[in-house]
């Protein structure tokens, strides 16, 4: 069972529960090693891993370039908005440039879904999927699983509602998949335009009740409205979006329990959630940025594994 | 496959006994001085010296780490089987401090190697050494040598040398076994 099932990271759909608790077992060491006054160890000496962000990132970026450096392994980065892409090349053939520089991984965000499968059929290298399109970003979902297990000790049973742009987030679908097959119940909740028609196939409950689904849960995963995916409105104000999808301090205090706060970022304060709920205690978007690290780790360590001398 | 006992549980007491006695020779009351268990088999020996050391000769306050070297072990990507680690457990800085590490067998070095390295991650140390309780003397593939060893065993390659405890197979011994 130490062994991935997969070749690549494409997705949590291809993923088994077994490869899961791997990656989370793995991840676990490298948070004790990421605490260290020394937080390196030498493991991808003769690694390198390039970084191909065709799609702008931050967050995810900077993860992933910590991970490779923590692990010693040698980084390129790629930045669509310094590319030669719009020269007319194809991804091919801007992979298979960078990749006869002897690149032993490769690091995908695109705004197209399936960017990372296409890859991984045509060119010799590890591929990690950083999020493609409207598709699936399974690191963002490891982590977050691994968050909620570690807060709550385990994932299995727990009642997940993920909130607000489900139709254009590769974090909710990522995060279906991965809270699922981890033995979690996982609702939906926001405004119907933005609930794809099709959600229900996946096992998902829908609720258009912020009130109902906080009360429902044990884990509140809030996304960010992607005003920049809408090609139309599908909600008339972001006034109004703030008073039916918006979470406050008051809507927390008046539920029975203590619910957990999440989110993947980048967070837009005062739309989908106030700032005091974004900082209290019940909130663990800070650790889920720390774990983020661990997980990026342990994948890439066990992928890198894969490839033998 | 043939089974020799080299060490029944009567002889381990009486080496980790000499060992203690060695280890307090050299390190007093162990002020300045940390243990590093490498993991997992390491940390066996390294527990039983700590008992020891602390209900039979009456040092107190004993600084007992674990060390895993998983990720600093120089056959990664290069074994059949992968590697699979185990927790690292240091609660304190080995700067400026003596480290004494400790693991069951000492045949090529390399684990040792990779600990040296896995070590400095955790502060610059005074110094360390290096207590064994088998030393393989005729298989090393690296300049170590250990400080204190427990016995000096003429193995061959062929052959293993498996160290059982108490503790998870209920039987202290040092067997030499024929692959």
């Amino acid at each position: 069972m130490d062994q991935l099932s997969v070749a690549h990271l494409l997705g949590i759909k291809y993923l088994k529960p077994s490869d899961i608790e791997l990656i989370f077992k793995t991840a676990d060491h490298f948070k004790e090693v990421i605490n260290r006054p020394i937080k390196k160890v030498p493991s991808l000496r003769d690694i390198t891993i390039a970084n191909l962000f065709f799609e702008n990132s931050t967050r995810t970026k900077l993860s992933f370039e910590l991970a490779e450096k923590r692990l010693s392994a040698d980084v390129i980065n790629f930045s669509a908005s310094q590319s030669s892409l719009k020269t007319g090349e194809t991804l091919i053939d801007t992979v298979n440039n960078i990749l006869s520089m002897k690149v032993d991984i490769v690091v995908m965000r695109h705004a197209h879904v399936g960017a990372g499968v296409f890859l991984s059929k045509h060119v010799n290298a590890k591929i990690i999927n950083a999020g493609d399109g409207t598709h699936e970003h399974p690191t963002q979902a490891l982590l977050d699983s691994y968050s909620i297990r570690e807060k709550l000790g385990t994932v299995k049973g727990k009642k997940i509602v993920i909130i607000g742009d489900i139709l254009h987030s590769r974090v909710a679908l990522s995060n279906i998949f991965a809270l699922q097959m981890q033995g979690a119940e996982v609702k939906v909740c926001g405004p119907t335009t933005l609930i794809p028609k099709y959600i229900r196939s996946l096992g998902v409950s829908v609720e258009t009740n912020l009130k109902k689904a906080l009360e429902w849960c044990d884990v509140a995963n809030v996304l960010r409205v992607q005003n920049e995916r809408m090609d139309i409105n599908y909600f008339p104000s972001t006034r109004e979006y703030t008073q039916l999808f918006g979470i406050n301090k008051e809507m927390l205090e008046n539920l029975e329990k203590k619910i957990v706060i999440m989110h993947p970022g980048p967070i837009n304060r005062g739309v989908e959630i106030t700032s005091d709920v974004a900082d209290s205690e019940q909130s663990i978007i800070l650790n889920q940025v720390e774990n983020g690290v661990a997980i990026r780790m342990a994948v890439i360590y066990l992928l890198a594994e894969q490839i033998k001398k | 496959m043939s089974k020799k006992i080299l060490l029944n549980s009567k002889d381990i007491e009486i080496i980790l006994h000499r060992l203690a006695c060695q280890l307090i020779e050299n390190h007093n009351d162990f002020s300045d001085t940390v243990l590093i268990g490498l993991q997992p088999r390491g940390s066996f020996l390294a527990n039983r010296l700590v008992q020891l050391l602390e209900n039979d000769y009456g040092i107190k306050e004993l600084k007992l780490g674990l060390l895993d070297i998983t990720f600093y072990r120089d056959d990664f990507r290069r074994r059949s089987e992968p590697l699979v680690a185990t927790s690292t457990e240091i609660n304190f800085l080995i700067e400026d401090k003596k480290v004494i590490i400790i693991d069951d067998v000492l045949y090529s070095g390399r684990s040792v190697r990779a600990a040296l390295t896995a070590i400095q991650s955790f502060g610059r140390p005074l110094n360390i050494e290096l207590l064994v309780l088998i030393d393989r003397r005729f298989s090393r593939h690296l300049p170590i040598q250990p400080n204190y060893r427990g016995r000096q065993v003429d193995a061959i390659n062929e052959e293993k040398v498996l160290v059982t405890w108490r503790e998870t197979h209920e039987i202290d011994a040092v067997y030499l076994e024929q692959k």
